[in-house]
C-alpha cells in the first residue's frame, strides 16, 4: 500500500462542484414547497418622516392576495433591542421592519404583499395609496462632517479595535522632516451585490416548527434571531444554508427577507417565499462612504518619521458600525510619532455593514497611496522605501508578529513582475497611443480565529462524517474541511463527509473575517485528533493484542487502518475497530477555543504585495489594468486551488473598486440612484486580464493548530492603492477619489 | 419600490403555453406576463436556472432556446410557445458532464455557483454562433455574463480549453 498523502496543501478541485455545474445545488430560494406563498415586500419611498395612512385595501380586493402586512397589522413582537441583536450587531437599536410608522432611510421596507404566485404579489405590491409625513434629512457625509464624533463601544469593538494611543509628537515631527506629504481621500458607498438575491423560504411544519432555507453567513445566526424576535424554541427553528450565492459580508446580518419571511409564515400557517428584488438588494447594509486625510513625512534616508491618518465614516441614526481603517500604517512602518484619528457622522441612511476587507482596503489605499507619493517626492523607489522602513515586529501595539514572510512578498512579487524594468518618471513609458504605469503596493488583513465545535462520527463502513453548522459562501469551506479531516485520520477525501449548512449541527460563527479556516478548522482538526484517541482505544483493548505495549506516538493512521509505524505488518482496520465496539459508529464532539494568552502576545496577519501596470489611453483617458502579481503570505494554505481563486477574486474586487463600482446617491432626495446592475458597474470578463497568485512559504506555530491565516480578504487589500499608484506613474495625476472614472484624467 | 401601474379592473386569464425543455414536452397555463425564467422556476420545478436581477443585467438566467442563447428574464414564456429550451439540468442529461462541464471544475471556474448555470449556457450558445475566436474576442461575448466572486479569469481559461479541444477535434 502506497504511504498516506496529505491532503493538506494538495489543489482539490470542489467537492460541490458537480452540484454546481449541474444547477442541482440548491439556494435559498430554490426549494419547491407544496403550498408555497409569494412575499413581496413594500418599500418607502420617502427619507424621512412618518406614515400617516396606509391603505391596502385595493391589493387585498384582488383574488389570491392572502395578506398585506405593515407596521399596523403585523403580529406583536419582542420588545427588547437584544432581542434583535445577532452576531455582527453594532452598538445601538438593531432596525425592526414594520416596527412603527417611523421612516428611518430611504427604501426602508414598510410592508409585505403575500399571494398566491410570485406574479400577482408583485403586481399588488404596486396597488398601494401611502401617505407620508416627510422631514428634513442628510445624507451627505460630506457636508456632515464638522458633526463627527467618536464611536460608541460595544461587543463589536473586540474585533474592530479602536485606533492605537499616539506616540510622541506628530506635529513637531511632521513639521521638522524634509519630506512631507498630506492628502485627503474620498471613497463613495459600495453595496455588495452578490449574484444571487436575498431570498428566504420558511416551511411551515405546524405547531410553532420552521424549517428556513435562509441566505446567511451563519445559520446558527438567523436561528437566534428569527427564535428571539419570535418567541420560538431554538430547537424549533431549523436553519439550512449550504449554498449561499455569494455574500461578501451582506449575509453577515439576518436580512429584512428573513423576518418578513418568518413574520408571514407564523401568521398565515402557510410556506412563504420571499425574494427581494436587484432594487432592494441596495435597501439593507452597504460599504459606508469614508473621508480620509493622512499626513507622512520621511527623512533623507527614506526613514519614515511621522504618520497621521484620520477617517470619518458614515453610519446610521440607529446604530455605530465602525470599522478598521486607521490602525493599519504603524502595523507596518515603525514611525516614532503617530496620531490616528477614527471617527462617525450620523445620516439618515440604513446602518453600514462589513464589506470585504472592511476598513481595510478602505484604510489601505489612503495609506499606500501617500507612501507612494512619500517615495515620488524623496525619490526613492516606492519598493526600497517599504524595505527600508521594513518592520518585523507591530510597532503599533510593541509586540512580534506571529509570521510575517512579507519582505518575501515584496522580493518575490517584484521579481514575477518585472518591477526592475519600471522607470520611475511618471508618463515615461508608453505603448502606442497609451500611457504605461508600474505600481505597487501593500496589503494587511488581521488573522483572527473564534470558538467553534465539531462532531464527527466514524461509522461502519470505516467512513467519517463531520459535522459543523458552518455555511460555504463560496470559499471552498466543503473542500478545505474535508482535506483537514481526511488528514487528521490519514483518510483519502473519498472517505470523509463534511456535513455543514444547517443550525442543528454543532456551532459555528458567523462566515467572514477571513477566519474560518482557522476556526472551523481548528474545530474540525482538534475533533479528528480526539477520534485517532479514541480509536486508538478502542483498538488496544481489542483481542490479539496488536497494539501491546504501543501507544499514540507509536502508529500511524493511514488509508482506514492503524499502523505500528516501525512494523507495518502490525495494524488494525477501522472497520475492525468498529466491530470491536459492538458495531457501534464512534462519535464524540469537540469545542475548539482560541489560546487568548498565548494570541495575546503577538500580532497576527496576512500580507501581500501587489505588482499592477496599467495602461491609460492618452486622448480618452480609458484605464485598463493589463497585468497584476499579487504575493501573498498567508501561513498554511490548505487548497491552493481554492486559495489562488479567493485571492483571484479579491485582485477583481480591488480593480472593481479603484475603477467601477460605486453606489451614486442624490442628497437632495437622500437616495440612492443606480439600484440595479447595468449602472452599478462590476467588471465584466473583457475588463479582466493577466492576474498571478503567489503564495509564499509561511510557517507560523502561533495563529492557531493549522498555521492558517485565511485568504478571504488579503486579495482585495493592496490592489485600489497599487492600481492607482500605477496610473501616477502612467499620467502623473494623483487621484484620490474612487471609482476613478476617464474623465478625471483629462 | 414599483411605479404604479394602470390598474386593470381584472386580471387576464391564464393561457396554455407549450415548451419542450430538456427533450420533455411541458404543457403550461400561465398569466401572458410570465418570464420565461419564472415559468421555468416557479411552475416546472427547474431552480437551476438563476434569477439575478430580472432586467437582463447580468446573464445568471441565460438557456438555450432553440439553439440559440436567451436572457429567460426578458422572455416572456407565452412569447416561446412551441420552442425548445434546454436549462443547465439539460445541458448533460446522460449523466455524464458536458465537456464544459468538466472544464469548470478542473479550472475551478465558480465560487458561490450562482451565476455558473449561465455561463454555461451562455458558453455553449456562443461556441456554437463560431464568432468568437480568440482569447479577447470570448471575452468580449462572455460579458453579458457577470460574475461577482472574480472567477472570471478562470471561466476564460474554462472556455478556452473546451474552445480549442472542439477546433482541433
Amino acid at each position: 500500500m502506497e504511504p498516506y498523502k496529505s491532503q493538506i496543501g494538495q489543489p482539490v478541485s470542489r467537492l460541490e462542484g458537480h452540484l454546481k455545474v449541474t444547477g442541482t445545488a440548491r439556494y435559498a430560494g430554490d426549494y419547491s414547497v407544496p403550498g408555497l406563498l409569494y412575499g413581496y415586500v413594500i418599500n418607502s419611498t420617502i427619507t424621512k418622516g412618518k406614515i400617516i395612512s396606509f391603505d391596502t385595501s385595493r391589493a387585498k380586493a384582488l383574488p389570491g392576495v392572502l395578506e398585506v402586512f405593515t407596521h399596523e397589522n403585523r403580529p406583536s413582537l419582542a420588545w427588547f433591542d437584544l432581542q434583535y441583536a445577532d452576531m455582527d450587531a453594532p452598538p445601538g437599536s438593531p432596525f425592526r421592519p414594520l416596527q412603527d410608522a417611523d421612516i428611518l432611510y430611504n427604501g426602508q421596507p414598510i410592508g409585505l404583499v403575500v399571494a398566491e404566485t410570485f406574479e400577482l404579489a408583485r403586481y399588488a405590491a404596486t396597488l398601494m395609496d401611502i401617505e407620508y409625513e416627510e422631514e428634513a434629512f442628510d445624507t451627505d457625509l460630506r457636508s456632515q462632517q464638522h458633526l463627527a464624533r467618536s464611536p460608541k463601544i460595544g461587543m463589536a469593538t473586540m474585533l474592530k479595535p479602536l485606533p492605537p494611543k499616539p506616540k510622541g509628537n506628530f506635529e513637531k515631527a511632521f513639521n521638522a522632516s524634509p519630506n512631507q506629504v498630506s492628502a485627503e481621500f474620498f471613497h463613495g458607498t459600495e453595496h455588495h451585490n452578490p449574484l444571487e438575491l436575498f431570498a428566504t423560504t420558511t416551511v411551515y411544519e405546524g405547531k410553532g416548527k420552521l424549517t428556513i432555507y435562509d441566505k446567511t453567513q451563519g445559520t446558527i445566526n438567523s436561528q437566534m434571531y428569527v427564535a428571539n424576535i419570535f418567541g420560538l424554541k431554538f430547537k424549533n427553528v431549523r436553519v439550512i444554508s449550504p449554498y449561499v450565492g455569494g455574500a461578501f459580508g451582506s449575509a453577515l446580518r439576518p436580512q429584512y427577507q428573513l423576518f418578513l419571511s418568518v413574520m408571514a409564515a407564523l401568521k398565515l400557517e402557510r410556506s412563504v417565499l420571499v425574494t427581494l428584488d436587484r432594487h432592494q438588494m441596495f435597501t439593507f447594509g452597504h460599504r459606508p462612504p469614508t473621508v480620509q486625510r493622512t499626513r507622512f513625512s520621511a527623512d533623507n534616508n527614506g526613514i519614515i518619521t511621522a504618520l497621521n491618518h484620520l477617517a470619518i465614516g458614515e453610519t446610521s441614526r440607529f446604530e455605530d458600525y465602525t470599522e478598521v481603517v486607521v490602525n493599519w500604517s504603524h502595523m507596518l512602518y515603525p514611525a516614532a510619532n503617530t496620531l490616528m484619528q477614527y471617527k462617525l457622522v450620523e445620516l439618515d441612511v440604513y446602518s453600514p455593514l462589513d464589506m470585504r476587507a472592511p476598513g481595510g482596503v478602505t484604510g489601505m489605499h489612503a495609506i499606500e497611496s501617500t507612501i507612494d507619493e512619500l517615495a515620488h517626492k524623496s525619490k526613492i523607489d516606492p519598493l526600497q522605501l517599504r524595505l527600508t522602513n521594513y518592520t518585523e515586529i507591530d510597532v503599533s501595539l510593541n509586540r512580534p508578529y506571529s509570521s510575517k514572510e512579507l519582505r518575501e512578498c515584496y522580493l518575490q512579487g517584484a521579481e514575477k513582475f518585472g518591477w526592475d524594468k519600471r522607470n520611475p518618471e511618471p508618463r515615461s513609458m508608453r505603448r502606442g497611443n497609451k500611457l504605461v504605469g508600474y505600481g505597487m503596493a501593500t496589503g494587511i488583513w488581521e488573522a483572527n480565529q473564534l470558538p467553534a465545535k465539531a462532531e464527527a462520527i466514524l461509522t461502519g463502513d470505516g467512513k467519517l462524517k463531520i459535522n459543523s453548522a458552518v455555511t460555504d459562501i463560496g470559499t471552498g469551506t466543503l473542500t478545505v474541511m474535508t482535506q483537514i479531516a481526511a488528514d487528521e485520520l490519514g483518510l483519502p477525501v473519498e472517505d470523509v463527509e463534511f456535513a455543514y449548512g444547517d443550525s442543528k449541527k454543532p456551532f459555528a460563527p458567523i462566515q467572514g473575517g477571513s477566519f474560518t479556516v482557522s476556526t472551523v478548522g481548528s474545530a474540525v482538526k482538534a475533533v479528528g485528533a480526539a477520534m485517532r484517541k479514541k480509536l486508538f482505544s478502542i483498538a488496544k483493548k481489542m483481542k490479539g493484542g496488536v497494539f501491546d505495549g504501543t501507544d499514540l506516538r507509536d502508529v500511524s493512521f493511514e488509508g482506514g487502518r492503524i499502523f505500528i509505524t516501525n512494523n507495518r505488518s502490525r495494524s488494525v482496520s477501522f472497520q475492525e475497530i468498529i466491530v470491536a465496539n459492538d458495531n457501534k459508529p464512534v462519535k464524540l464532539s469537540k469545542f475548539s477555543v482560541p489560546s487568548i494568552l498565548k494570541l495575546k502576545k503577538y500580532s497576527r496577519a496576512a500580507h501581500s504585495a501587489v505588482f499592477v501596470e496599467v495602461e491609460v489611453d492618452e486622448e480618452l483617458g480609458v484605464i485598463n489594468v493589463t497585468r497584476a502579481v499579487t504575493a501573498v503570505a498567508a501561513g498554511k494554505i490548505i487548497n491552493p486551488k481554492t486559495a489562488r481563486s479567493q485571492i483571484l477574486g479579491g485582485m477583481i474586487w480591488g480593480i472593481s473598486k479603484a475603477l467601477r463600482e460605486e453606489t451614486i446617491q442624490d442628497d437632495g432626495l437622500g437616495k440612492y440612484m443606480n439600484q440595479n446592475l447595468s449602472e452599478y458597474h462590476i467588471p465584466v470578463h473583457a475588463d479582466i486580464h493577466e492576474l498571478d497568485v503567489i503564495f509564499v512559504d509561511e510557517k507560523d506555530t502561533v495563529v492557531n493548530e493549522l498555521g492558517t491565516k485565511g485568504v478571504g480578504e488579503i486579495g482585495i487589500v493592496g490592489m485600489p492603492p497599487a492600481i492607482t499608484n500605477a496610473i501616477f506613474n502612467a499620467t502623473g495625476k494623483r487621484i484620490n477619489q474612487l471609482p476613478i472614472h476617464f474623465d478625471m484624467l483629462l | 419600490m414599483l411605479t404604479e401601474l394602470t390598474e386593470p379592473t381584472t386580471l387576464k386569464a391564464s393561457q396554455p403555453v407549450n415548451l419542450v425543455v430538456n427533450g420533455t414536452p411541458l404543457q403550461l397555463n400561465l398569466l401572458p406576463w410570465v418570464s420565461l425564467l419564472d415559468a421555468l422556476r416557479d411552475y416546472s420545478g427547474l431552480t437551476g436556472t438563476k434569477k439575478g436581477c430580472d432586467h437582463g443585467q447580468c446573464g445568471a438566467c441565460t438557456v438555450i432556446c432553440d439553439g440559440k442563447r436567451v436572457l429567460s428574464c426578458l422572455s416572456l414564456a407565452i412569447s416561446k410557445d412551441g420552442s425548445e429550451i434546454t436549462t443547465i439540468e439539460g445541458i448533460a442529461p446522460e449523466g455524464d458532464l458536458h465537456p464544459l462541464q468538466k472544464a469548470f471544475i478542473e479550472h475551478d471556474a465558480f465560487q458561490c455557483g450562482y451565476c455558473t448555470p449561465g455561463q454555461i449556457c451562455s458558453a455553449i450558445g456562443m461556441m456554437k454562433e463560431g464568432k468568437a475566436k480568440t482569447r479577447a474576442e470570448v471575452k468580449e461575448l462572455m460579458s453579458g455574463n457577470l460574475c461577482r466572486c472574480g472567477a472570471n479569469t478562470n471561466i476564460i481559461d474554462a472556455i478556452m480549453e473546451v474552445q480549442n479541444q472542439s477546433v482541433h477535434e
